[in-house]
């Protein structure tokens, strides 16, 4: 009945991710050890890691936040893709990459750029993270910007701890955050 | 709001390449599929409404598809007849039989304007000419079958 190949497919989609008239393009990355991830960029840089990837609401986020020409296309994505892959692999300490957080609340972004400095293998507390961007007493709002941050992983909120170095919370679930406290051995 | 590009591609790929596989066939079709969406994603950004998409990618469609068989029979007449008027609104069974005596382009412009109420901005994006352009071919039609239906 339908006539509509893979290769016609592929062959829009590398052309359209080519063209630069893409507000943000987006591929999935199966089977990382934290699972599926949504990965999304802007000419910017990398904008989105989602965890449980529900591409129509996700998608529907991303064209709010950057503009309604959105589509899933792998090569601009690839850079982040082999920087995730080594940081798995274990080979890879930081990233590379800039990162695009328009949009969000002034707020959230001073926070992340501060928790875009916490280090690899390292953490922190949401209570030393407020005291750094100016309100010491501010621990729960920052775990609400980290509840939302856009892009974990590459902004490290799996690094912000209790300050009775409890794990306290990850949007991921728990079990991502210990997974990712283990692989850069800041537990054990 | 306008869904992103992605769910729009998806849902109208098909009938987009089942429409240049009639006019065009084979790989002529393949590469007017192309291009299609291409200008669809050049214009996107313009949209002011997400009503009558399927209307607008058709048209983009028909028009690339007039444009290719043009380059290849400069002398054709077929071409006047590719223009894509396969939709079954009511709006545009009305309209329909009175354009089918315009020239394309303007019948393209009349259609989408009076037929589905879409903006200038789209049916420039969609025939691939600028605003001020697909105002001029609108009332250039208007003004044509005012004439002949006077």
């Amino acid at each position: 009945m339908t006539t509509f190949s893979p290769e016609l497919d592929a062959r829009f989609r590398a052309a359209a991710g080519a063209s630069g008239l893409l507000d943000a393009a987006f591929d999935v990355l199966p089977d990382t050890p934290l699972g599926d991830l949504l990965v999304g960029v802007t000419e910017h840089g990398v904008c989105r890691i989602h965890f449980d990837p529900d591409p129509e609401r996700e998608l529907e986020a991303l064209a709010r936040q950057f503009g309604p020409r959105v589509l899933r296309t792998a090569k601009p994505v690839e850079r982040v893709k082999s920087q995730l892959d080594e940081y798995f692999a274990g080979k890879r300490r930081g990233f590379e990459i800039d990162w695009d957080v328009r949009g969000l609340p002034a707020y959230n972004q001073r926070v992340l750029s501060e928790l875009a400095r916490v280090e690899y293998g390292s953490t922190t507390t949401y209570g030393s993270l407020a005291a750094l961007t100016g309100n010491p007493r501010a621990a729960r709002a920052v775990g609400t910007v980290m509840n939302r941050n856009p892009i974990p992983i590459v902004l490290p909120c799996h690094r912000v701890v209790g300050a009775n170095g409890k794990l306290t919370g990850y949007a991921g679930g728990l079990d991502r955050k210990e997974l990712l406290l283990r692989l850069e051995g800041a537990i054990l | 709001m306008i869904p992103p590009f992605e769910t729009f591609y998806d849902l109208h790929r098909e009938e987009v390449l089942r429409y240049l596989n009639s006019r065009l066939g084979g790989e002529r079709a393949e590469d007017a599929f192309q291009e299609t969406f291409l200008r669809a994603l050049r214009a996107y950004d313009r949209l002011e409404h997400a009503e009558h998409l399927r209307a607008w990618i058709l048209t983009i469609a028909s028009r690339i598809a007039i444009d290719d068989v043009r380059r290849r029979r400069p002398t054709d007449e077929l071409a006047e007849d590719a223009i894509w008027h396969e939709d079954a609104r009511p709006a545009f069974e009305e309209l329909a039989p009175l354009t089918d005596g315009l020239p394309p382009k303007e019948r393209a412009a009349v259609v989408l304007r009076y037929g589905y109420g879409l903006g200038y901005d789209e049916i420039g994006g969609a025939l691939e000419t600028s605003e001020a352009a697909a105002r001029q071919a609108a009332s250039a039609g208007v003004r044509r079958l005012r004439k002949e239906h006077a």
